[in-house]
């Protein structure tokens, strides 16, 4: 396969356009074009986007309900939420939850069994990127159909968002950021399909203490101090409850700067997790199919 | 019945094979628990009573909730699920060519053992939370006649259930992908883990009549927690024996328009 490769730029094929290329040009391309095939393809299943959207809609609205009525019966505020601030950050909540839905582990097993892995093998650059071009463009068909959602649900349970342009910025950094850990996350988890194919209980596991650390469940500053203090040595914040605090508040200038480096640390160590597992699982796929 | 009941067996003979799911689910199901034992725990770190729910009755909530749930997943969904993949792959046609009444074929053909796990899990909380409540007088169901009413209540609801789900699931006789109704009414369902009064007017409406999990778990919860009243329960099992009609005229109508697969 080396000898395939032009040069190590990263680009395998050796038509003449390639090689005029740089590797970086290359790698722009390929996340350009899965990017726009994503959107394309997505924007055909539209409907089946929405029933999706919908049924997941009822989850943050059940939370919020009833930290709304939590909040009335303390005679309107807890936690230094009021009603109006929950139903901020649980329609924010939704779209931070679309940017969240990546590559599921359990599709790992399938990828193994079916023989796709082997196909992706061959192929010149690092497979996560095929998957992060792909879900990328994905997602922007999905901020699209998300915007009359939100507009009916502020409707309904008017939000208190009032974000400053500095958080309006971070917040759509952050979206990435916590679509990029998360994605890495995901594929650290899958993997482990490499080495046992009982995988299914350490998802539901895994999945468990994600819904209670990552501010998904509730804000996190409603939750015990030690539980925020287990949370805040792991990355499920930055993919959630970050993000969502990021625009709805409170936040300081400071804290979003801060909060943004923290998801590039774990974006760096999610990447070298990433690769040295992978490197690892390859000797163990060869010797499976040797 | 009979014919329920060799399907039945033939689908615990099948999951047997496969004993470790057994504990897979085991763990599923205590995992939900935790994660909603967790939640009342936060609420009720904060108020004493939501919307007049005690921590004890919410617990009776939780525990309908999880019991009902795996009545769905255990007998409605995977039965609904294999008509919609009837209907698409045109082996639809088989269901009506036998002798019997086509309606009840099709809602008996598969259940999933194992999720069973659910209702004995929900079981138990529902015996652990009536231990810690207490019935109110009144109007009220108590008594020996709160055991009755949350029985015929809990029966009625899983019919409802089971009612809307093939009312919808006869729409894909005319459109035939509605592979999302299931995510749709998964995330519905959901609603149900708190009492149908904490939402919004619209909302409870549509959770009590549109998707009836208002009668599927809050009214089994009201007649457990004292609150049933004779009324209510009578509306329930009115509303049933009504949805059950319904279901039963569309059901025969979808049949007569399905055009089959070969046509």
């Amino acid at each position: 396969m080396t000898a395939t490769q032009a040069g190590g730029t990263g680009t395998g094929t050796d038509t003449p356009t390639d090689l005029h290329e740089s590797g970086m040009r290359a790698f722009f391309r390929l996340y350009s074009t899965l990017f726009r095939l994503a959107i394309i393809e997505q924007f055909q299943y539209r409907a089946a986007n929405y029933f999706y959207m919908i049924g997941m809609v009822t989850e943050p609205i059940i939370y919020l309900v009833v930290w709304s009525t939590v909040a009335e019966a303390r005679g309107g505020e807890v936690g230094g939420l009021t009603a109006g601030a929950f139903a901020a950050y649980y329609i924010v909540w939704t779209l931070v939850r679309n940017m969240n839905i990546v590559f599921t582990p359990f599709g790992w097993e399938q990828r193994i069994r079916e023989g796709a892995l082997s196909g992706q093998l061959v192929r010149p650059l690092h497979p996560i990127h095929y998957d992060l071009g792909f879900f990328a463009g994905w997602k922007v068909v999905v901020i699209v159909l998300w915007i009359p959602l939100a507009i009916v649900l502020s409707l309904i349970f008017r939000p208190e968002l009032d974000p400053r342009v500095s958080q309006a910025v971070g917040f759509f950094v952050a979206i990435w950021g916590a679509y990029l850990i998360r994605s890495l996350l995901l594929w650290m988890l899958g993997m482990v399909t490499f080495w046992t194919t009982r995988v299914t209980a350490a998802f539901e596991v895994f999945f468990a203490a994600e819904l209670l650390l990552s501010g998904r469940l509730v804000p996190m500053q409603l939750m015990p101090d030690w539980v925020q203090t287990i949370a805040s040595f792991l990355p499920f914040e930055s993919t959630f409850g970050f993000p969502i605090t990021a625009l709805v508040g409170p936040i300081s200038d400071e804290e979003l700067v801060r909060g943004l480096l923290t998801q590039a640390m774990w974006i760096a160590l999610g990447a070298i997790g990433v690769s040295v597992m992978w490197r690892r699982a390859l000797r163990n796929y060869t010797a499976v199919s040797g | 019945m009979r014919l329920a009941l060799t399907f039945l067996r033939i689908n615990v003979m099948n999951e047997l094979q496969y004993r470790a799911n057994f504990f897979l689910q085991i763990l599923e199901s205590l995992v939900a628990l935790a994660t909603g034992l967790i939640v009342l725990s936060l609420i009720f770190s904060q108020t004493s009573a939501l919307d007049g729910w005690s921590r004890p009755q919410l617990l009776a909530v939780l525990g309908v909730f999880t019991m009902v749930g795996g009545v769905i997943k255990f007998a409605i969904e995977p039965n609904m699920g294999r008509i919609m993949a009837d209907i698409r792959e045109g082996t639809f046609d088989y269901v009506l060519t036998k002798p019997i009444d086509s309606q009840l074929f099709v809602s008996v053909r598969e259940f999933r053992l194992w999720q069973l796990t659910d209702v004995f899990v929900g079981a138990a909380v529902v015996v652990w939370a009536a231990q810690s409540s207490d019935g109110s007088g009144g109007d009220n169901v108590t008594g020996s006649g709160a055991a009755l009413g949350f029985l015929v209540s809990l029966v009625a609801g899983a019919l409802m259930i089971y009612c809307v789900w093939l009312i919808l699931t006869t729409g894909a006789f005319w459109f035939v992908r509605m592979e999302m109704l299931e995510e749709l009414f998964t995330g519905l369902y959901r609603a149900g883990q708190y009492p149908v009064g904490i939402y919004p007017g619209w909302l409870r409406a549509g959770l009590t009549f549109l998707i009836p999990i208002g009668f599927a778990v809050t009214v089994p919860s009201e007649a457990l927690t004292g609150r049933l009243t004779w009324s209510r329960l009578v509306l329930a099992v009115g509303f049933v024996v009504f949805l059950m009609a319904l279901t039963r005229a569309i059901w025969t109508w979808g049949v007569r328009n399905y055009s089959g697969a070969s046509a």
